[in-house]
């Protein structure tokens, strides 16, 4: 019997490696765009970010030197604070519109597929095309937002694309424009949550917001979790929108992280400079993630099993 | 639609017309659902509709204040006269060349890698996907520049190759979105296959591929979709103007016209943006699932 199974075993042993050739020829294509397209380019960035490195002489060896030049750069910690700003304004708005939007499109009306359709068709017509949509949206004249904002509420509305404390506010306008994805994907979550949930609240007697607030939320915070982590990655990694409406004026008020690091790499030639930068965007993505996760224990639901 | 509700909450105990308040409260919330909606779908539709509106006006109604909604003469020939101005023949061709290069990259090539990590066993599998979703995680930025040097080097910088050649090796996203589809096909039907002597590609490629249809469609879709509004690859790539792609001409469109002529950058910019419309208006469902899919289950 021991016999037996050994002979098994390796028999398995053979049919299994068999298996695990197969897996690595089928992922190949995947592990060699890894090496060469991933983690070279990974760590060539972070050799370049301790050299000096303009494409045409020989890169030179300068040790932290783009580090600390950077911390002494106003226009970076300008960059960055552009950056937080917007993404904490896009984030937070952005999820509380999308979560109220697919909250009243779950309340078993008719059309919901109409609307969600309409709610999303924003996110179809993305970057260039949207950004000069908006700067004519916006514009400070003959804008419709400033329209709008005459006719319904008397207010002669700024010149926001070109006043350095509304621009990112416009901005941050615009990209709630483009929320329909994570509404999607709440309402999906949404029409997930099973009808019994709610029966059984509703026989102890509990209300529209007893509901939201004690079974709704709760089951909705893993989605929301997600949706803040890949909000924040992606707000700091805005770009046509500040290269198009703006470029990152007036006044560098809307000089965003990677339209700074664009700049030093493809209009100064600093790559070493940028790689740099490139790092530091890295990890601050990072630490923010795992800040995230790590608070995400204390307001972050999930279902046992 | 609270106070209606909490108004109904209190009025049930052993009332009579119990179901008709409750329907009727249901109603009004119904109602205010429906208002606020709408509103805000009509806010939703406005830039689009102000895009088509500003296209076909004539210059000097652009700059009316207050503006007028609909063009007192439907100006079509803002279209060719927009896209005359610019090689916008070109920069469509170039555009085209691009997304279906990449279309194809990743279509021969993300199913192969997501059908391995559903269905091979193998050790390295569990880490190696780890790996996979976090590239996912990767800002692009920090490959961006020796990704640039290396395409230099190669003396491939002003061609479409950086922009193609990438997708041929698998996009994080859609392996992780085609692995979770794969998984839901019952492995029973592969060991069937097995037993009459299917090796894996075949069981690949007459099994699960022909299965999978829906969510070949969605890659296909975010792959069209992401390729053809790309701006910062071009931006990066390509210098020479007859290279260049309908997001970078349109970008450089302001600089020649100044920002004046709205009508005809609005025209403009429909018509870049009209095949992206034209797709999700025939695929919605391929979208939607390939959002919920990834967003839900990740």
């Amino acid at each position: 019997m021991n016999l037996a199974m050994t002979k098994r075993r390796t028999r398995l042993g053979v049919q299994a490696r068999k298996e695990e050739r197969a897996f690595f020829l089928f992922i190949s294509p995947w592990l060699v765009g890894f090496i060469f397209f991933t983690a070279g380019p990974i760590l060539a960035s972070f050799y370049f970010s301790f050299n000096f490195y303009d494409v045409v002489t020989p890169a030179r060896w300068v040790g932290l030197l783009n580090y600390t030049d950077l911390l002494k750069d106003e226009l970076f910690w300008q960059s960055l604070k552009v950056t937080a700003i917007y993404s904490v304004g896009s984030v937070a708005l952005g999820i509380l519109a999308s979560l109220f939007i697919a909250l009243l499109l779950n309340r078993n009306i008719h059309g919901v597929a109409v609307f969600r359709t309409i709610f999303y068709l924003p996110s179809v017509i993305s970057g260039v095309a949207v950004s000069l949509l908006w700067m004519w949206l916006l514009n400070t004249d003959f804008g419709m937002v400033n329209f709008v904002l005459l006719k319904v509420f008397g207010i002669h509305g700024p010149s926001w694309l070109m006043n350095k404390y509304w621009v990112i506010p416009a901005i941050v306008l615009m990209s709630l424009w483009g929320i329909g994805g994570s509404i999607v994907i709440y309402l999906a979550r949404l029409q997930g949550i099973p009808t019994e949930f709610f029966e059984a609240a509703e026989i102890d007697g509990a209300g529209y917001w007893s509901k939201l607030v004690n079974i709704t939320l709760p089951l909705m915070t893993p989605v929301i979790f997600f949706n803040t982590i890949t909000g924040v990655i992606g707000s700091f990694q805005v770009f046509t929108q500040a290269y198009v409406m703006t470029s990152g004026g007036p006044n560098n008020a809307s000089l965003f992280y990677v339209l700074y690091l664009y700049r030093n790499a493809f209009r100064y030639w600093r790559m070493g400079y940028a790689s740099a930068q490139a790092w530091i965007l890295f990890m601050i993505l990072i630490v923010l993630t795992a800040i995230l996760l790590r608070t995400s224990s204390r307001w972050v639901y999930y279902e046992a099993g | 639609m609270n106070l209606a509700d909490t108004h109904a909450a209190k009025m049930e105990p052993r009332s009579a017309k119990i179901f008709w308040t409750k329907s009727r409260s249901k109603l009004a919330g119904d109602l205010i659902t429906y208002i606020i909606i709408a509103f805000l779908s009509l806010i939703i539709l406005f830039p689009v509709f102000w895009m088509l509106s500003t296209a076909l006006k004539e210059n000097s109604e652009v700059f009316l204040f207050p503006p007028r909604w609909i063009p007192s003469v439907l100006l079509w020939d803002n279209f060719p006269k927009a896209l005359t101005f610019l090689p916008f023949g070109r920069y469509l061709l170039n555009t085209s060349v691009i997304t279906f290069g990449a279309l194809l990259g990743q279509l021969l090539s993300s199913p192969l890698v997501a059908f391995a990590f559903a269905r091979l066993r193998a050790r390295a599998s569990t880490p190696l996907f780890i790996l996979v979703l976090a590239t996912m995680m990767l800002p692009w930025q920090v490959t961006m520049i020796p990704m640039f040097l290396l395409f230099k080097n190669l003396d491939l910088v002003d061609t479409f190759v950086p922009l193609i050649l990438p997708n041929f090796f698998g996009g994080a996203f859609f392996i992780f979105l085609l692995r979770q589809f794969f998984l839901t096909i019952s492995p029973e039907l592969a060991d069937a296959a097995k037993i009459d002597g299917a090796g894996y590609f075949q069981i690949f490629s007459r099994i699960y591929l022909p299965l999978s249809k829906p969510a070949l469609a969605t890659v296909a879709i975010f792959t069209f979709m992401s390729n053809w509004n790309d701006f910062m690859g071009p931006l990066v790539y390509l210098s020479s103007n007859e290279k260049w792609t309908l997001t970078l001409g349109l970008s450089r469109f302001t600089g020649m016209y100044g920002l004046t002529a709205w009508n005809l950058l609005m025209a403009a910019s429909l018509v870049t943006v009209a095949p992206c419309i034209l797709l999700f208006f025939f695929a919605q469902r391929y979208f939607i699932q390939g959002i919920v899919i990834t967003g839900v289950k990740g």
